[in-house]
């Protein structure tokens, strides 16, 4: 396999509803910042890719204008996938492989407030059985933390806990939406917005951007003093059908850990996509994240969740902190689907 | 560096207007069953599946892999979802096969599909922006000016869309999967059929239809010991340029031009007319036959309607084009 790094990434800073830019307007900021930071030529950038999905846009075709964003011209080699910008990554990566190209472009946007986004997520399911009953994504989590909570091995207050950390560790994230000193006792008090959950357990409704270049051997030591090198990345997939599912666990990201190489050697933070506090929980078991591992330092998705950017901005806060010298290893994860259906692992090392 | 990687099995649905006898699981399943058997394989050789669809609007199922995962067998395994708008279908089996060349699988299936029953396409892809005024009426409407313009450029003859027309749907009687079966086509019936978005007649449109397609790929040694003989890949090139910019050269986009080119080298092709057996195009609209005969090189620029008309592009021409029928035969968008 090639080495391939993260060599430069931006972000815009998620907001509850952004009314006056529009997509490609968020974009164009976020790609450039991306693009000057590293010193690449845009021009010289071998493969763009990029995920989002038209149902938040409520727009066909909508990831076509993004390119608008990207400075098309002359064209580009390009392609989009409907996923979360983190799998826009895995496939530069695959590209990259072929070594007839050694630079790509890849980014996630999305605006989550344009329509009601519990309800626009419940479309993802079985379209027959399902769907048509209309159970949105807030309450199929809820259903997941209930389980959980009935297992015995966690209760509301563990949730919390989550919840406490993250928007502490979010006061030092510019990007971050959510942010500040809470107490566990006092998050409790609330109200239930889907019981078990209140509204400290589930993610903001974000709008927001990212954007990543990453690089093949050479190139990636000349555009970064210290690259953040995709030791392993692996992504996998359960079942959609949450009654046929352990929701205590999580199969596929305990799977995309160990095939992506994440156990060979110390993991010294993880960022993980956890739209819902007691899903950290999940995500550590299953991936055997002791508690020596720093989680979320970014404060994760529960302080700024960009739907479709969410992912990718797991892997570039990791990268940034292998970049910054602060770790040599880490564990970056995206999920999407209901209940963590599906998950990708990203191992990122320093030199 | 890459590997190489070859297309060890093939399969698609029999493509209709509405496949009433299947969900849209069904309609990836009949397309995917196909081609696993025609590689002589089943669900569990499959590492990887890598799905293609054009608007997930068009069925009212948002990212629909996801729930399609354990139809094509993919529990436990990755699953990519690939969307690139018309040429998703073609995109779709580039990125399958990227995950051959890398070397990262060795035997991926790959399952591209419309289940365009579902809903209404011309409306779902005719978006309402607010504070724009709305540009077209469907994929017609947008495509008419552009053929208009290239009448007027080229000074082709008023019937070359019509040939177009006649010459795909007696293609098609010869595709026992393909939608459309006009037994009777002719000039005459094209020529007489309803003025759509001029110039495109009824009959010289694609079909909305249900389908999918499916192929498994597979790594040089699974290549070379497969059942049947396998289509090895030779070159890939994908290229875009945005939409709508002042000087846009829609008839003869640049990105096609680069990226044929692109193709041809990887190849070794001089001459793809000399050097081409035969070719599928996305022909959409009649008239995209002349145009995209010279977008890729087959061609001289505003020349592309004498293949046309010379019968070139015809079943027993000598750059035969679209076999199959093509997109104006059997149209499951996405794939």
């Amino acid at each position: 396999m090639r080495d391939i790094a993260l060599v430069s990434f931006a972000q815009a800073p998620s907001v509850r509803r952004e009314q006056i830019h529009n997509e490609v307007e968020i974009l164009m900021p976020v790609v450039a910042e991306a693009v000057r930071r590293c010193g690449i030529d845009r021009r010289d950038i071998g493969f763009t890719c990029s995920g989002s999905s038209d149902y938040l846009a409520g727009l066909p075709f909508s990831f076509v204008t993004a390119l608008d964003g990207v400075g098309a011209w002359p064209p580009i080699e390009e392609s989009h996938v409907e996923m979360d910008g983190a799998w826009a990554l895995y496939e530069a990566f695959v590209r990259l492989q072929h070594g007839d190209v050694d630079s790509a472009l890849v980014f996630g946007f999305g605006k989550s407030s344009v329509g009601p986004l519990r309800e626009v997520l419940s479309l993802q399911l079985d379209p027959y059985y399902v769907a048509p009953l209309w159970p949105d994504s807030i309450s199929l989590a809820a259903l997941q933390a209930r389980a959980l909570l009935d297992s015995g091995e966690y209760g509301e207050a563990d949730f919390a806990a989550v919840a406490v950390r993250s928007r502490r560790d979010a006061k030092s994230n510019p990007n971050a939406q959510l942010s500040g000193d809470f107490a566990v006792a006092e998050l409790l008090e609330s109200d239930y917005i889907a019981s078990p959950l209140r509204r400290h357990d589930c993610a903001p409704i974000s709008d927001g951007a990212c954007a990543a270049i990453l690089a093949s051997g050479d190139l990636a030591r000349q555009l970064c003093e210290r690259p953040a090198w995709i030791r392993g990345i692996d992504h996998r997939i359960d079942t959609i059908n949450i009654g046929d599912r352990n929701l205590c666990d999580s199969a596929s990201a305990k799977l995309a850990s160990e095939k992506s190489g994440a156990a060979a050697d110390k993991i010294e933070m993880a960022e993980l996509c956890a739209p819902f506090t007691h899903q950290e929980l999940i995500l550590r078991r299953a991936m055997g994240l002791g508690d020596e591992v720093r989680i979320n330092p970014s404060g994760g998705a529960l302080a700024a969740n960009p739907v479709m950017a969410s992912g990718l901005i797991r892997i570039v806060e990791l990268a940034a902190r292998i970049q910054s010298g602060e770790i040599d290893r880490g564990l970056a994860h995206a999920t999407q689907g209901p209940c963590l259906q599906q998950n990708l692992v990203c191992v990122l090392e320093g030199e | 560096m890459s590997k190489r990687c070859a297309i060890i099995g093939v399969g698609q649905t029999h493509h209709a207007a509405v496949r009433k006898d299947l969900s849209i699981s069904g309609v990836v399943r009949e397309a995917a069953l196909r081609a696993l058997e025609d590689a002589g394989m089943d669900w569990r050789d499959i590492e990887a599946v890598v799905v293609g669809k054009a608007p997930d609007i068009i069925e009212g199922v948002m990212m629909p892999e996801l729930f399609l995962a354990e139809a094509l067998g993919c529990v436990g395994k990755p699953m990519f979802r690939v969307h690139t708008a018309g040429s998703v279908g073609g995109s779709t089996a580039l990125v399958a096969a990227h995950l051959v060349q890398a070397g990262i699988h060795k035997r991926v299936l790959t399952v591209a599909f419309e289940k365009q029953s579902e809903s209404d396409t011309t409306w779902a892809i005719t978006p309402n922006i607010p504070f724009q005024p709305p540009l077209v009426a469907g994929a017609g409407g947008y495509f008419a000016p552009i053929i208009r313009s290239y009448i007027e450029r080229s000074k082709a003859p008023a019937d070359i869309g019509i040939r177009v027309a006649v010459k795909d749907r007696k293609n098609a009687l010869r595709n026992p999967y393909a939608h459309l079966h006009l037994e009777d086509v002719s000039m005459e019936m094209v020529e007489n059929s309803p003025m759509l978005w001029d110039p495109i007649r009824y009959l010289e449109c694609c079909p909305s239809s249900d389908g999918a397609c499916a192929m498994v790929l597979s790594d040089e040694k699974g290549g070379d010991a497969a059942p049947k003989p396998p289509a090895w890949v030779h070159a890939s090139a994908m290229r875009s340029e945005p939409t709508m910019f002042p000087g846009r050269n829609q008839i003869n986009p640049r990105a096609g031009r680069e990226c044929a080119a692109a193709l041809y080298k990887q190849a070794g092709i001089d001459d793809p007319r000399k050097d081409f057996d035969v070719a599928e195009i996305y022909i959409p609209f009649s008239w995209y036959e002349p145009m995209w005969m010279e977008n890729l090189g087959f061609a001289e620029e505003n020349q592309g309607w004498k293949m046309t008309e010379e019968g070139a592009t015809a079943f027993d021409g000598d750059m035969p084009v679209n076999c199959s029928g093509g997109v104006l035969s059997s149209n499951p968008i996405g794939a």
